[in-house]
């Protein structure tokens, strides 16, 4: 009798224990998640006012012309972006397989502890770098140096998730597939990559949406362009770019277009982001994994 | 030494022995076949602790042979010899010599991919790709360069009769291969296997993961792949071994190493090899007495 009572008191104070817990977890997911509702809000509200199909199909109007858009940061955020996604994935994808199946050779640890201080740096030091050694000898900005910026930064990203992707398949895979007498390559093309696959994209759509919204490197490399433009070797408009330009500018009108390109530049990588999502999901129903 | 119950409980386990025998009495009175695989002198060792010592044994063509002993004395290690399969462990090496109609596989200058095709191995846990069970079975034939649609059509299809999973899958064939039953999973690696047409088929445990009957289905499934394969297989169960196999090796631990060598602690030896209904009612050996009947392991 006595255990019982003693037992069922142990059993309310575990219960208030569990109670404030809860309300502690809710609180700090609450601040964690308030910040982004605001800014969404915000943006949408802001921006929102002079969203039009316009905004998206027209150039941009000099101060105080009313109408025009952004068209031409669209495509040369697309172009600078694609740039980077070239250059970047490819050379990830291949280090990360290196790094995942050679962990403890000295250029294993060497490439992680690289890509980690990589990441680490600054964007506006890559702009600055590419303003280095490409703008500065070809002594013009172009979309080229600023999607080269980019890919430098986008680099570490896709290499890391890539990387941690690989090492998740499980090794059963690639036995069962040495087993049939597939060499290494041929089970890592086969196997391991398909299967990482998810991560692999996840990875790549974390770098977009990093590098879709770098202004600072912008600054030094595409520098931007008021006209439609989908030259490599000229300057070009990126979305961040021209937030920045219009935000720092005194006109009231331009103000406002700002707000309207951030909830451009939002939708589209969130889009984006949506797309891929609906790939992989698509994709992994058809392998099964999920 | 022998305690009167131990002796009274030897029995009706031996028994039990002859009733699996008889079941499949003619599994087990293949006549001596040709010799398929040929382990001599094998020392194995994992960086500096040797897992088998002075293996030999013979493989027969057209033949089931079991490897059953205590847990950790080496079935696994031995079985992934035969297909070179270790050489994936690092610091890990192999003396002495196996060979593949005699050919000796361990040679330095041997293609390990083109061993792996003709010594094809079925794992102790399903392990069907990420991908439909079509592309499955047509993994290894497209390896080895099979492209026309017609052709795989065809093997997928033979692979899978053969598998006896055809009936179960034929309407499902581009759905993925992970979405089947774990006993459906295991045949699917059979058929995939045995969609390279390899000469012989390693089996690691290949039922313990399974329910009984998907076992039972496993186990007729060996039966009518001996016809075309020779079959190696490790097995926990001896009442499986009794049932399905024409010859069994015991593997046991070295024990007395022990005393001389720490590094030979462990390593696994075959303590006794012979037609399986021999081994199973007349174990020549008092620890493989022991460990069928149930005192070791
Ligand atoms: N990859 C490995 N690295 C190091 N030691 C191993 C490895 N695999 C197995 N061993 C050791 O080799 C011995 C035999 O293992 P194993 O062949 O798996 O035995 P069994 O299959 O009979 O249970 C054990 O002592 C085990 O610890
Ligand atoms: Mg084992």
């Amino acid at each position: 009798m006595k255990s019982l009572t003693n037992s069922r008191r142990h059993f309310r104070r575990r219960k208030l224990t569990n109670a404030v817990m809860l309300v502690l977890c809710a609180l700090a997911t609450l601040a964690a998640i308030l910040p982004l509702v605001w800014i969404l809000a915000y943006v949408a509200q802001e921006g929102g006012r002079f969203l039009s199909v316009e905004f998206f199909t027209q150039l941009p109007t000099p101060v105080g012309v009313p109408g025009g858009g952004v068209l031409n940061a669209i495509v040369g955020s697309a172009m600078v972006v694609a740039i980077a996604i070239v250059i970047a994935v490819p050379i990830s994808i291949v280090a990360a397989i290196y790094a995942a199946e050679h962990p403890n050779t000295p250029l294993g640890i060497a490439l992680r502890f690289g890509t980690d201080v990589l990441s680490g740096i600054p964007s506006i030091v890559m702009g600055i770098f590419a303003y280095t050694i490409i703008v500065l000898p070809q002594k013009h900005f172009s979309a080229l140096s600023g999607g080269i910026a980019l890919a430098i930064i986008m680099t570490p990203i896709v290499l890391r998730s890539t990387e941690e992707m690989l090492k998740l398949v499980p090794r059963s895979l690639r036995e069962g597939s040495l087993a049939l007498g597939a060499s290494e390559w041929k089970t890592m093309w086969q196997v391991l990559l398909p299967a990482a696959l998810n991560g692999i994209v996840t990875g790549m759509m974390l770098g977009i949406a990093r590098v879709a919204g770098e202004a600072a490197p912008m600054i030094f490399t595409a520098f931007g362009n008021p006209f439609l433009s989908a030259d490599l070797d000229q300057p070009i408009a990126t979305l961040p770019h021209t937030i920045y330009v219009y935000a720092i500018s005194p006109y009231k009108d331009w103000h406002a277009k700002a707000w309207t390109t951030a909830l451009v530049l939002i939708v589209l990588v969130l889009g984006l982001n949506i797309i891929a999502r609906a790939f992989t999901a698509w994709q992994l129903k058809k392998m099964g994994w999920r | 030494m022998m305690t009167p119950s131990l002796e009274k409980n030897r029995v009706p386990k031996i028994k039990s022995f002859q009733r699996a025998l008889g079941d499949n009495a003619h599994v087990n009175e293949t006549p001596m076949a040709t010799i398929k695989m040929q382990i001599k002198r094998l020392n194995f060792y994992y960086g500096a602790h040797r897992a088998l010592e002075a293996i030999n044994l013979d493989v027969y063509a057209n033949c089931i042979t079991a490897l059953i002993g205590p847990s950790g004395c080496g079935k696994s290690t031995l079985l992934r010899a035969l297909n070179r399969m270790n050489d994936l462990v690092p610091q890990s090496r192999a003396e002495g010599e196996i060979l593949l109609d005699g050919e000796n596989t361990l040679a330095p200058n041997v293609d390990v991919v083109e061993i792996r095709r003709r010594v094809g191995m079925v794992f102790q846990r399903p392990n069907p790709f990420p991908k439909s069970i079509y592309d499955n079975v047509a993994y290894g034939p497209r390896l080895l360069g099979v492209n026309k649609r017609s052709d795989l059509d065809a093997i997928v299809e033979k692979s899978l009769r053969a598998s006896a999973l055809w009936d179960e899958v034929k309407g499902k064939l581009h759905e993925s291969g992970l979405a089947l039953s774990g006993g459906q999973q295991q045949r699917l690696c059979i058929a995939r296997t045995i969609a390279v047409e390899p000469e012989v088929i390693l089996m690691d445990e290949p039922a313990s993961a399974l329910d009984p009957i998907s076992t039972y289905k496993i186990e007729e499934l060996m039966q009518q792949l001996r016809e075309q394969f020779t079959i190696v297989i490790v097995t926990h169960n001896m009442q499986q071994a009794a049932r399905a196999s024409d010859y069994t090796a015991f593997m046991s631990w070295q024990m007395s190493g022990a005393l001389l060598d720490a590094t030979r602690a462990h390593a696994g030896r075959i303590i006794e090899f012979g037609a399986t209904k021999n081994i199973f009612t007349n174990p020549q050996e008092k620890e493989t007495e022991d460990y069928i009947t149930g005192r070791f392991g």
